[in-house]
């Protein structure tokens, strides 16, 4: 069951990756990356982190989406396509055959070592995976959280300097 | 049962897909949006592993990256939209003010 459900998922997730590249539109782009981050958030609900596929569907395909797709609106690229859309596609496609082959044997012939951390299934099921994300968060890695919000900050000013006509 | 293995191949494929994109398609919109494709294969490794070694420390690896993506998403696309007010495109082989 549980094969099936990731088989299919992985199914889904890989063909609208490949359409993200494909579509001539930007916008059936973008809708193919959205169908691409759900898929990903089955994913993240099969390996025991709820919290993180709650993150990725509202961060991901709430937030940034709704920035790509209102950007594309906005400069009315739809109506834009050209003929030729594509550059390089042999350089490329054998650049990125190469790199799969490459991974590939990287994970065949590796082993994946270190299991048997204290976060176990039993862990997750009793304390709450939001809990324990939250408490690393707020203990451990108190500084780099505080450096993320200034650099959303600094994302902020810089979009908006950026965007408007005259400083 | 599902291994690690076959999450790791899963995003090694999306990353490929990824790659594939940024290196041939023409549209500044659509190499963005592959650069999150990568960005999301990483991510689904970080999650992988994360839960394969028992360990919370790749799940919030996970939550900077959504950040840094995030922050990306605004000044790229702002970005975007400077340049294209200047050249009323946003085709990358416009992109060669800099070039000699």
């Amino acid at each position: 069951m549980e094969a099936i459900l990731f088989y299919l998922t992985a199914l889904v997730a890989i063909l609208a990756a490949f359409f993200v590249t494909k579509c001539r539109n930007p916008v059936n782009s973008a809708l193919c990356l959205v169908t691409n981050f759900l898929c990903l958030a089955v994913l993240y609900v099969m390996l025991e982190a709820p919290f993180m596929a709650a993150i990725q569907i509202m961060v991901y395909a709430g937030a940034i989406m709704v920035l790509i797709v209102f950007v594309i609106m906005l400069l009315n690229l739809g109506t834009a396509t050209k003929s030729v859309y594509t550059h390089g596609l042999l350089g490329g496609g054998v650049l990125s055959v190469l790199m799969l082959f490459l991974t590939n044997r990287f994970v065949a012939n590796g082993q994946a070592t270190g299991t048997g951390g204290e976060i176990t299934s039993e862990v997750i099921q009793s304390y709450g995976h939001t809990e324990l994300i939250g408490k690393a968060m707020f203990t451990d890695f108190l500084l780099p959280f505080e450096i993320a919000s200034i650099l959303l900050l600094v994302a902020i000013i810089g979009a908006v300097v950026l965007s408007k006509r005259k400083v | 049962m599902i291994s690690v293995h076959h999450y790791l191949l899963l995003s090694a494929i999306l990353f490929c897909i990824g790659t594939f994109g940024v290196l041939t398609r023409k549209n500044a919109i659509v190499i963005f949006m592959c650069i999150e494709v990568m960005l999301n294969s990483v991510n689904l490794t970080f999650i992988a592993l994360s839960r394969h070694v028992g360990n919370m420390d790749g799940q919030i690896f996970v939550f900077f990256v959504m950040t840094v993506a995030a922050a990306e998403a605004a000044v790229g696309l702002a970005l975007m939209i400077a340049f294209f007010r200047n050249r009323e495109s946003i085709d990358v082989d416009d992109f060669n003010m800099l070039k000699w």
